[in-house]
């Protein structure tokens, strides 16, 4: 293998970035079939937000004349190229061999960039000069104040227990995927490990936007709210960050809870058999994920006011991270 | 000497509708907000005009009928009933009671389609579309149901001056029963859903409250106005039809909840035993309606024609549609035949006022399902021109049958030629 590192580089980025493309758009399609059918409806096909992408393509590109057309137009390309750069971080299953940036980044960075595709849409929805997504960016910043909370006590609780057990790099990701959470703690540990997926899966809806988190774009109160001015292939642009960021926080959360492979439990060789036996148990978890954080969610639940959803986040999340951090750290004392 | 201005920082304004995905028809509001708080509400009706009144005064009583019952798509009877009472006054026409009983059981069966689509619109304005699906499936059998036994699913065309137009045969009462027993049995589910559910809860206890005394004052009509405790109901308090031999009372939302709050979720509940009661009220109809009795007082159209043009006089026809009160006030003068006057107010019009208190002191969130919660029929309410551009126009009859036969044939030359 004597391929320029620089090229290789090059191309894994861009295979990946359009494999999260491609898997954030499927994951989206799975997510609509699957609520349709517990709605008792039959949704749309699969191909459907493949073809919706290719229509806003098309579509006429509108800026309003009271926004900032720089501002208005580079939130969109933020939020997808931040999306897709967390996803180069992330270690994702048996993507691994794709030596792209050879480090994986610690989880303090990928909070940070996280936040990235959320604040360009606030700063996207500031800049459009409807009243609308005025109040939509209000909300949104509220949103991500209020989720990070658990986020930030889940960081706290890996790093201080990665730490805690003598690793180096208690915040690389690296470390998470090699030194499984589960396998450091004991019993009442393990309730608190538990606590704390509940709340991050709890988080992925307001990550996500979706309902019932998804006060800052709220259909019926604000008409799409942060993306009411966007259309065409701006809007595009920030529905595929969304779709990427789909895969990201799915991927995250098996990062820190589920970093098992299927190679390594049954004997299946470490050939190519292997790595797509991975690749598929990687999206078996996700799909798992998802469903019961996205999918399941979303049809059984109405939408949160503003004040509700920082209320659920801070007062019940947040209370079941705390929960598991504390228990986490008892747990260590008294072993 | 100058004076500094200092400009207090307060709340902003803001405008919601005539077009917005929370309104399904156009009504425009304007809102001062301090933050997501609503500090002042006022609305503008009147975004949709429809010039129904001016068209049923320039044709006779028998076309009017078909007329109202455009008024509005959802409670297609209630202006037909409310029109034909008018008249049937002035003119002193008697229906048979067969003929009052067949009316009261589409009434009920259209309140029963009409509270369901409430509901379900109320749930999508709240972001809980599986409710919505739900509640717009379950009502597919009641839609049925009518199409059955009038023909129509909305539009039913079956109350005439005098009486109705269809019976409901022996065979037709075991299907109503067929289809009143599948709502006996989604009545828990929809109770569970919509009154039993957290987060509706969350969002509707205590949002959009109008006091009962605020609501003697503004005078709401409906389950708006029974939602706040206040005890009215026309089909109680001026029974008409068959609602006179039959066991009704209006009710309030303590039958359920114990307490009135006259807040949203008051306002489900309030709808959600109205079904309750329309399935009883259906079948008790059922089994009191007499076996004989003619359909129409006056079965003869031109006969009936005749005594509408010498009938001379005014009258107001009421009916307790599933929003509320309607009133149609008609005037017929001997000689004419087209009524003098009419005039509509349809349910929405009494309890627009109620949205002002309701809204104020609560938040951008709720504006939907306050909105939504009075049930509003707001083209029902509005009256029309036809303007397009700088240009206004007039079709007539003969303008429509000559566009509907050109569409006719150009999707026949399609359909021949694809």
């Amino acid at each position: 293998m004597n391929l320029n590192p620089l090229l290789l580089t090059v191309g894994g980025t861009l295979a990946m970035a359009a494999f999260g493309l491609f898997a954030g758009l499927s994951a989206m399609a799975v997510d609509r079939i699957l609520a349709a059918r517990m709605q008792a409806r039959i949704g749309p096909p699969f191909r459907q937000p493949f073809l919706d992408m290719a229509k806003l393509m098309t579509k006429q590109n509108i800026i309003p004349a009271n926004a900032v057309p720089w501002l208005f137009n580079g939130a969109p390309l933020v939020a997808l190229a931040a999306s897709i750069s967390i996803l180069l971080y992330l270690p994702m299953a048996s993507f691994q061999f794709l030596p792209i940036l050879n480090v994986y980044g610690d989880l303090v960075l990928i909070m940070y960039l996280l936040l990235l595709p959320a604040l360009a849409m606030v700063i996207g929805g500031l800049s459009s000069g409807s009243p609308y997504a005025t109040i939509g960016a209000q909300r949104e910043m509220v949103t991500m104040i209020a989720y990070e909370l658990p986020l930030a006590a889940t960081v706290v609780a890996f790093a201080w227990k990665l730490s805690h057990a003598g690793l180096a790099d208690p915040f690389s990701l690296a470390t998470m995927a090699q030194t499984p959470i589960w396998s450091l703690v004991g019993p009442m540990g393990d309730i608190g490990v538990g606590l704390l997926l509940i709340s991050m899966l709890m988080v992925v809806p307001g990550e996500l936007g979706r309902i019932p988190f998804d006060a800052p774009e709220a259909e019926t109160e604000l008409a799409g709210g942060l993306l009411v001015e966007y259309s065409g292939r701006n809007l595009a642009l920030f529905l595929l960050s969304l779709a990427v960021k789909t895969i990201v926080v799915g991927a995250l959360i098996i990062a820190l809870f589920f970093p098992y492979n299927l190679s390594g439990m049954v004997a299946i060789g470490n050939g190519l058999a292997a790595r797509l036996a991975d690749v598929g148990f990687f999206f078996v978890k996700l799909f798992v994920i998802l469903f019961f954080s996205l999918s399941l969610v979303r049809i059984s639940v109405a939408r949160f006011r503003i004040n509700q959803v920082v209320d659920v986040y801070w007062k019940i999340v947040g209370a079941i991270s705390l929960i598991g951090l504390v228990l986490i750290m008892a747990d260590s004392i008294i072993r | 000497m100058k004076t500094l201005e200092v400009k207090k920082p307060s709340g902003y304004t803001s405008q919601f509708g005539p077009a917005h995905p929370a309104f399904k028809e156009p009504v425009m509001f304007t809102l001062e907000l301090e933050g997501e708080r609503i500090l002042k509400a006022d609305f503008a009706p009147g975004q949709a005009h429809r010039g129904i009144e001016w068209m049923g005064m320039r044709r006779n009583c028998l076309q009017v009928v078909f007329l109202a019952e455009r008024i509005c798509g959802l409670c297609g009877i209630t202006h037909a009933l409310s029109f034909c009472r008018a008249v049937e006054q002035i003119a002193q026409i008697q229906p048979s009671n067969r003929a009052h009983y067949i009316r009261t059981i589409i009434a009920e069966l259209e309140r029963i389609h009409s509270h369901l689509l409430w509901a379900g619109v109320e749930a999508h304005q709240l972001g809980f579309d599986s409710a919505f699906y739900l509640a717009l499936k379950v009502r597919e059998n009641v839609l049925d149901l009518l199409e059955a036994l009038t023909g129509s699913r909305v539009h039913y065309s079956v109350i005439q001056i005098g009486g109705v137009r269809r019976d409901i045969t022996p065979e037709q009462c075991a299907d109503i029963e067929k289809s009143l027993q599948f709502y006996d049995e989604t009545y828990e589910k929809l109770v569970s859903i919509f009154l039993e559910d957290t987060s509706i809860k969350m969002r509707c206890r205590d949002t959009g409250v109008l006091t009962p005394e605020l609501a003697l004052k503004l005078c709401p009509v409906g389950p708006t106005a029974r939602a706040s405790g206040i005890r009215k109901d026309v089909r109680v308090d001026h029974p008409y039809a068959a609602y006179a031999d039959l066991d009704i009372h209006p009710i309030l939302p303590d039958e359920y909840t114990g307490e009135i709050r006259g807040d949203v979720y008051d306002r489900i509940v309030v709808r959600i035993l109205e079904l309750k009661q329309s399935i009883g009220i259906i079948r008790e109809c059922i089994a009191k309606m007499p076996e004989e009795g003619d359909l129409l007082a006056i079965p003869k159209l031109g006969v009936l024609l005749a005594k509408l043009k010498a009938a001379d006089g005014e009258a107001v026809g009421r009916h307790e549609a599933p929003r509320g009160e309607v009133m149609h006030y008609v005037r017929l003068t001997a000689g004419e035949e087209a009524p003098t006057a009419w005039k509509v107010k349809a349910s929405s019009y009494s309890n627009y006022m109620a949205w002002i208190p309701m809204l104020e002191g609560d938040q951008i969130a709720d504006i939907p399902v306050i909105v939504a919660s009075i049930d509003p029929c707001i083209s029902c309410t509005d009256r029309v021109a036809m303007v397009r551009g700088d240009h206004t126009e007039l079709l007539t009859k003969d303008d429509l049958h000559r566009l509907s036969v050109e569409r006719m044939r150009r999707i026949q030359a399609e359909l021949s030629a694809g």
